[in-house]
């Protein structure tokens, strides 16, 4: 089985571009330049080289031991909390913003939900001197007040996206109308693993350092590369994505996808897509999205913003239906609480996201000598407010 | 033969009306479309509202979320459209994304429009490869002509290749935008107008997008066969209700 994306832009039954006519032009570019342009060993130093000096990697393996001790079996966080901006975001707008310069795009979209992705962009603009301009729901925007002022001081435009619902999934619309109005001198930086081809497959390369680096310090850790499972929470997907990359193909790695449940998976607030998901197209690809029997695409929820997403990216649509990935869904309450306890057992504050992924050590049993390496894909301090409010700290 | 293939063998410049099924009430739907024949528009698309118009500005995303709202579905819409055919007779063409007729299931979407009397689909983020390599043989088998979109970036090469599929007529976006963000044409609406005129195509083209009056619909007509009007009829409805859709039309017309 494959699992990487075909010459055709598609996981199995999943991805593709679909997308109108307007935006043709612009994601044919791309999807005809972006595998030369990774190729080039001057694209490939100038990326490593910024992932080290000005992101921080390699982020460190860590191995939690009170953690492990609790749950009785070896934990090991990839701690993509350490890199500059706090999450793994990073790792993709460094390559996104490398490959615009190569394509000669001077000014740059994005779409941001929780602002994480926004700041991330807003950060390599910066960096290059490139224009900014950052879509965000409006009810975002008052949500997430810190990261809007973030992406401001970088030098970012941050534009309320006013339709729909006001958030993620409309801001992502707002970013695409934008692409469709500006054809010729823009590059949208999606933020996650979804979008028409190539976009899932070059967030999904540009992320798979994560994997890449698993690898080689497992290695050092336990002497062998592959670890029993790789877990990761999963909204668009892209530090999941960049978790599993290198693993794919590796029958002896077992791979768990942890989704958003909210209030539960049956509440009607919930973000949980591999169960409440149905075929369809969001976005520019075919993948699994929540939606009503009509084909309307419905308003997911989370507590955490960077779950709250109504689909997956169309490779964990691919390995949900193969079975490839075992699918979890964790309760606002269960992440809440686990991401407390990492608090206290390791003395390191996780955003709700990566809290997702933690709880599932609550639900599953591990042997004792397995080894588990969860992705802690960001760091808690953008959801202060929402710890406050939840524990009445 | 089928009626938009008719209508496109008149001697004249064709008029044709965008509007969402569903808005500004929910059955506006049939009068809206016979108003329309009435007063000599010459080609309808019907939107089959969406919850995420990707290629559309704010008026029309504002006329689904509406319509939406007012219960709008793809059955409510066959169902409305049940019988159109014994009070109409121009050319009835839905306009939707491609979900919402993906889970309706695509056969069964195209059989009901034949069995309604649709003439043809525009769904704006099929990609024409997919069309082509699934969709073509089911789209034909129910009599459906299907329109594709070129826009100014549209590279010659891919202009003849939507023209080879094409069956009916070619929906010439005027510039790069979504709908109803640009009013008016300037010089590169023009030169582009001529450039695709030029190319000799097989099926007549009729300009769609910056189009909302007299003026605007005789510069398109000057090059191409027709002209769509959406996002101003759908304002026009929207602050002057539905009871002088005449007004609009002789508007345009004269």
């Amino acid at each position: 089985m494959n699992y990487n994306v075909n010459e055709k832009g598609y996981y199995g039954e999943f991805g593709g571009a679909y997308i109108p006519e307007m935006l043709y032009p612009n994601v044919e570019e791309l999807r005809q330049n972006y595998l030369k342009v990774m190729a080039d060993p001057s694209f490939q130093k100038e990326f490593d080289q910024l992932l080290k000096d000005y992101v921080g990697r390699p982020s460190p393996l860590y191995f939690a031991k009170r953690l492990s001790e609790k749950y009785n079996t070896k934990i090991y966080l990839k701690r993509e909390d350490l890199n500059h901006t706090g999450a793994h975001k990073i790792n993709n707008t460094i390559g996104q913003i490398l490959m615009a310069k190569r394509l000669g795009k001077h000014r740059i979209i994005a779409e941001t939900g929780a602002g994480q992705h926004g700041v991330a962009t807003a950060t390599v603009c910066a960096l290059m001197g490139l224009e900014c301009i950052v879509y965000m729901g409006e009810i975002d925007i008052k949500r997430q007040a810190p990261n809007v002022a973030r992406m401001k001081m970088l030098g970012a435009t941050v534009v309320p996206a006013l339709s729909g619902s006001r958030t993620l999934k409309d801001a992502t619309n707002e970013a695409i109308r934008d692409w469709i109005n500006n054809p010729v001198d823009t590059h949208y930086i999606i933020g996650s693993a979804i979008g028409p081809h190539p976009y899932p497959d070059m967030v999904t390369k540009f992320q798979s350092v994560i994997s890449e680096e698993i690898k080689w310090q497992l290695k050092e850790h336990e002497g062998r590369e592959n670890p029993d499972y790789v877990v990761a929470c999963i909204g668009g997907g892209s530090n999941a994505a960049g978790t599993y990359y290198h693993y794919l193909h590796e029958d002896d790695v077992n791979i768990i996808a942890v989704e958003a449940a909210g209030l539960g998976v049956d509440s009607g607030e919930s973000a949980a897509t591999s169960v409440l998901g149905k075929e369809g197209i969001i976005h520019g690809c075919k993948t699994l999205l929540m939606q009503t029997n009509d084909g309307q695409i419905t308003e997911p929820y989370s507590i955490s913003a960077g779950l709250d997403y109504p689909g997956v990216g169309p490779m964990h649509a691919h390995l949900c239906k193969t079975g490839r990935a075992e699918f979890m869904a964790i309760t606002d309450d269960e992440a809440m609480k686990s991401g407390l306890e990492l608090c206290k057992l390791e003395g390191i504050i996780p955003a709700i996201e990566s809290s997702h992924a933690l709880a599932i050590f609550e639900q599953k049993t591990f042997k004792p000598d397995d080894v588990v390496v969860v992705s802690l894909s960001g760091r808690g301090d953008k959801d202060l407010n929402t710890y406050i409010n939840y524990f009445n700290l | 033969m089928n009626r938009i293939n008719q209508k496109l063998q008149e001697d004249k410049k064709l008029l044709s009306i965008y509007f969402t099924a569903g808005y500004p009430n929910i059955n506006d739907t049939v009068s809206i479309i016979q108003d329309l024949e009435k007063n000599g528009v010459d080609m309808i698309e019907i939107g089959l509202p969406f919850s995420d118009p990707l290629a559309d500005g704010p008026t029309i995303q504002a006329s689904s979320t509406q319509a939406l709202k007012n219960g709008m579905t793809t059955e409510v819409l066959f169902g409305q459209l049940k019988g159109i055919r014994q009070s109409v007779d121009i050319p009835l063409i839905i306009m939707g994304y491609f979900n919402p007729i993906f889970q309706y299931g695509v056969e069964t979407f195209c059989k009901k429009c034949q069995e309604i009397g649709i003439d043809g689909l525009i769904i704006p983020d099929l990609p024409v490869d997919v069309y082509h390599e699934k969709y073509q043989a089911i789209f034909e088998n129910y009599g459906l002509i299907n329109v594709f979109l070129i826009t100014p970036q549209t590279s010659d090469e891919r202009i003849r290749y939507i023209d080879s599929i094409s069956n009916g007529f070619i929906y010439m976006v005027s510039s790069a935008s979504t709908t109803g963000a640009k009013v008016g044409f300037g010089d590169q609406q023009t030169q582009y107008f001529e450039r695709i005129g030029n190319m000799n195509l097989n099926n007549p083209q009729i300009v769609g997008f910056g189009i909302s009056n007299n003026q605007t619909f005789t510069q398109a007509t000057q090059y191409a066969k027709g002209a769509i009007i959406g996002s101003a009829f759908v304002k026009y409805v929207t602050n002057e209700g539905v009871g002088s859709i005449k007004k609009f039309i002789t508007g345009i017309k004269n």
